[in-house]
């Protein structure tokens, strides 16, 4: 295991909760992402990864050596660790090549012109950092933190500071420049793609909390969480009831599942859909108003509403126009959507359930 | 290294220089409140009504010629390309170098009744002469004072106007505004902040002012504040005078924060104007303005002085000569490396950008530029003569003998002065090269196993040198051309160029000031030149997202 952390806590000031009982692992070479809202707590995780705060609980190993607990601290220099910062941190006055060699451990000539080869710096070795262009900088700042091999790299939001299609070029570009050396990455991002496009691990926070450890594939198709299905990807939450031999009833479809127990038939449900399990269907007996229509790359964004108010998003393929403020059947293509219960005590939602479409 | 520093020593270091820094301002109030009838009454029937009179009629004729000279110069030169624009726009910051006691008495020299200028008209065309106007009067103080500090206007105009950028000109032509519409409902209206920022400037400078107005015999607070002290010997009417403009400088010194906070809402856009080229007749006036205000403001004393140190040269360049000299530099020295060790050390205390009450001592610890060399002096009287009787207490209670004054007189003063008043000139260009240094940077040396004295020689000295260099440059030649202070508080018989000038003057010598007067010139150009000419360093280290 290339980083273990084990049920980190952290309180900044009196009543922010930064990190609550927080616990991951990444293996060796893999890549690791958290993702939130700005203010959940991910900069700050990373940070006591890196030693520059200190947890008030739980303890963090790196590369099996544990770097931090109750009884000891290990200051960043010491930890293995390396470091891209979100505004980089380039010492602006040494030259790019200096920067990259800029730490006590002497790489070889030779490591040192692949790393500049392979970040894509060659022919900018003798230029400083105010030269070169914002994706420039960033490809210093990973050789930099490359340079003397980390066990682990950490990542603060390496990509915030640049144009969208610069942004996804080098995402990918530095997974595979990190898979190519063998490192164990962590990155810290607000924007998801870039977090599907890197990483092979994928943490969403919220206030503190971690909220699912997973693939990208089941933070998408299986949120453990109400929260994470909001956060992730686009989707709507459309009223249900369940009865009490678990069938759930609502203005888009009935549903069914045999994991119900812990499900109470007094509180409503929410029915969780995409906008890809949704299809137009002249033939259903639900029916909903098409409100906002736009084209969207293959076939159209459609908006629906249902007679209870709740709005929906249909990913329709076939580009053909529709009649604005005009009802359509509407059905469930996929054979399996996610239910989520609402609990006033503690006010939010349960687990989700996978639920079999009945109708 | 510096980040181990625990915060709280820090601010509690901060919390001591503000402490120096206030003592004489409290020192003053104190003495306000505790107000002598007597001494009081006396002030009010005699002094003040005069006082107040001379000080307004200057402070506001200096701020309307300067306002009109610096704003029309700056619109001149940001907006339009004209004959000389480029050199223009930067020698008109040049008359800065000349301080105002000294363009005094070159003025007062050239004008004056037994002047060249008067002499040569009364030989040429008598019947004129008595209409020449009298230069010893609040028009001349008031002409004399704006020429040689209007560039503190033009120069805040012209980076107001630069900052706006030239979208909001292009906005306000797009939307079928004309030149001068844009002009009086745009583009000054948007620099505001900064010509008053200016202004204000013009205004401390003109209530500090001590060395012109008394070359010019022309009574204001500051020349009362020193007169009832020298003259009559009463510190308690000095003090008395001086809380006066105390309570002016705070109400000013709080105007001054309110823009400074303004100006950073009225940034806007990078891209720089696009000048409007002049046709010929218009190019030549503009040209003919600048050149006209350069020419009285710079070429015209600078001439005068090499004429008179020329004159004077052999008799003057002696070892009385070097001892001033070696004084200034001395004292210039002391204070330099007192001033910038404040300077550094407070801004690394700042450097965390922690709450508000560090913000609040770092303020106080920089308010002292505000304050009127003669009320800084008075202040620090009191201050010395508190800390003598407590420290002769003490010896006192030791069984030593009560000697007259510690402190009193000695050398060790003067830093401490000028430290109060110019930190801010030296903690300015620390400070912004300091927001270079992120805190990130260290984060990212620290992983990299640089750290302790590694870490400030490879990363922080790199970094802040230009602005220690830049500070101390400023710093001493402000040291330099200082005045009142170090003639109210230097030891007996430790004379400076600048008390050298004074004494010359007030006895009418302009001849035998030449040479003392021209060398602070020189001195003063050096920041001037090197800030505005040589530009920035190449590897500007400045890097853009």
């Amino acid at each position: 295991m290339s980083l273990q952390v084990n049920n980190i806590c952290k309180k900044l000031g009196k009543n922010v909760i930064a990190a609550d009982t927080i616990s991951f692992k990444i293996k060796d070479g893999e890549l690791g992402a958290l993702i939130g809202p700005s203010g959940c707590g991910k900069t700050t995780l990373l940070r006591m990864i890196a030693g520059f705060e200190k947890p008030d609980a739980g303890d963090i190993a790196i590369c099996g050596n544990e770097v931090v607990s109750v009884s000891h601290n290990i200051p960043p220099e010491k930890r293995m660790a390396g470091m891209v910062f979100q505004d980089y941190a380039l010492f602006p006055h040494l030259t790019v090549h200096e920067n990259i060699t800029f730490g006590p451990e002497k790489s070889t000539k030779s490591e040192i012109e692949k790393l500049i080869s392979t970040t894509g710096l060659s022919g900018s070795e003798k230029k400083y950092p105010h030269e070169l262009s914002g994706g420039q900088q960033q490809r210093v700042a990973l050789a930099r933190a490359l340079a003397p091999k980390p066990g682990l790299l950490l990542m603060d939001e390496p990509f915030s500071n640049l144009d969208i299609a610069l942004r996804e070029a080098l995402s990918e570009e530095v997974r595979l420049i990190l898979k190519e050396y063998g490192t164990t990455g962590l990155l810290v991002t607000h924007n998801q793609h870039e977090a599907f496009a890197m990483a092979d691990q994928i943490g969403v926070m919220q206030d503190g909390r971690l909220l699912q450890w997973d693939t990208a594939d089941n933070l998408y198709y299986k949120p453990a969480s109400y929260d994470v299905a909001s956060f992730v990807g686009e989707g709507a939450f459309i009223k249900g009831d369940i009865d009490e031999s678990g069938v759930i009833t609502s203005q888009i479809g009935q549903f069914s599942s045999e994991h119900v127990n812990g499900f109470d038939s007094s509180l409503p449900v929410t029915i969780f859909l995409r906008p890809e399990d949704v299809r137009i269907d002249s033939d259903s007996e639900y029916k909903a108003r098409l409100i906002k229509s736009h084209f969207r790359g293959p076939g159209r964004y459609h908006t629906f509403e249902l007679p209870s108010g709740d709005q929906f998003v249909c990913l329709d393929k076939c580009p053909k126009r529709r009649e604005l403020n005009k009802e359509y059947g509407i059905s469930i293509c996929n054979q399996k959507v996610r239910i989520f219960q609402y609990h006033p005590c503690p006010d939010r939602f349960l687990q989700g359930i996978c639920c079999q479409v009945i109708r | 290294m510096f980040q181990h520093i625990n915060n709280n020593r820090n601010f509690i270091v901060s919390l001591f220089f503000a402490g120096m820094v206030i003592s004489p301002v409290m020192v003053i109030l104190l003495s306000g409140f505790q107000a002598e009838i007597e001494i009081w009454t006396h002030l009010k029937q005699y002094v003040l009504p005069d006082l107040v009179k001379n000080t307004a009629i200057l402070i506001i004729g200096v701020m309307f010629t300067t306002a009109v000279l610096g704003i029309s110069l700056a619109w001149l030169t940001s907006f339009y390309d004209f004959l000389g624009r480029s050199i223009f726009h930067r020698i008109l910051l040049l008359p800065l170098a000349i301080p105002a006691y000294v363009m005094a008495f070159i003025y007062t020299g050239l004008l004056d009744f037994s002047g060249p200028v008067q002499t040569f008209i009364r030989s040429t065309i008598p019947s004129i002469a008595p209409y020449f106007p009298q230069i010893r009067s609040a028009w001349g103080v008031i002409a004399v004072i704006s020429l040689s500090i209007f560039p503190y206007v033009y120069l805040m105009a012209s980076s107001g106007f630069r900052s706006m950028g030239k979208s909001m000109i292009e906005t306000s032509q797009s939307l079928h505004a004309g030149r001068l519409y844009t002009l009086f409902r745009v583009t000054i209206p948007m620099a505001r902040p900064w010509i008053f920022g200016g202004l204000i400037l013009v205004f401390m400078e003109t209530l500090a002012d001590f060395g012109a107005v008394s070359v010019f015999n022309y009574d204001t607070f500051t020349t009362g504040v020193y007169k009832a002290w020298y003259g009559f010997f009463s510190i308690r009417a000095a003090s008395q005078l001086a809380s006066i403009l105390v309570v002016i400088v705070l109400a000013i010194f709080i105007a001054e924060s309110y823009f400074k906070k303004k100006q950073q809402f009225y940034t806007n856009g990078h891209q720089a104007v696009v000048r409007i080229k002049m046709n010929r007749t218009r190019s030549f006036f503009a040209f003919g303005f600048c050149a006209a205000i350069f020419g009285l403001s710079f070429v015209v004393p600078v001439f005068q002085l090499l004429i008179w140190t020329i004159a004077s040269f052999t008799v003057e360049i002696n070892a009385h000569y070097v001892t001033l000299l070696k004084n200034t530099i001395v004292l210039g020295v002391m204070g330099t490396v007192f001033t910038m060790g404040v300077a550094i050390i407070l801004a690394y205390s700042n450097r965390s950008m922690g709450d508000i009450k560090t913000g609040i001592v770092s303020k106080l610890c920089l308010s002292g530029y505000a304050l009127p060399g003669t009320v800084l002096a008075v202040g620090m009287m009191g201050v010395i003569a508190w800390l003598d009787k407590t420290l002769i207490e003490m010896i006192g209670i030791f069984g030593g003998y009560p000697i007259s004054g510690i402190l009193k007189g000695t050398l060790w003063l003067l830093p401490v002065c000028y430290m109060i008043r110019f930190l801010t000139a030296g903690y300015t260009p620390v400070f912004s090269n300091m927001t270079r240094l992120t805190s990130s940077m260290d984060e990212a040396a620290r992983i990299m196993k640089v750290t302790g004295f590694k870490l400030l020689t490879k990363i922080h000295l790199p970094l802040l040198r230009r602005g220690i260099i830049t500070g101390s440059i400023l710093v001493l030649v402000e040291i330099m051309k200082e005045m009142p202070v170090t003639l109210m508080l230097r030891p007996f018989g430790w004379d400076t160029l600048a008390v050298k000038i004074f004494e010359l003057t007030s006895e009418g010598e302009w001849e035998r000031a030449a040479l003392p007067a021209i060398t602070l010139v020189l001195a003063g150009m050096i920041p001037i030149i090197s800030l505005t000419f040589l530009g920035r360093n190449k590897k500007q280290n400045v890097i853009t997202g």
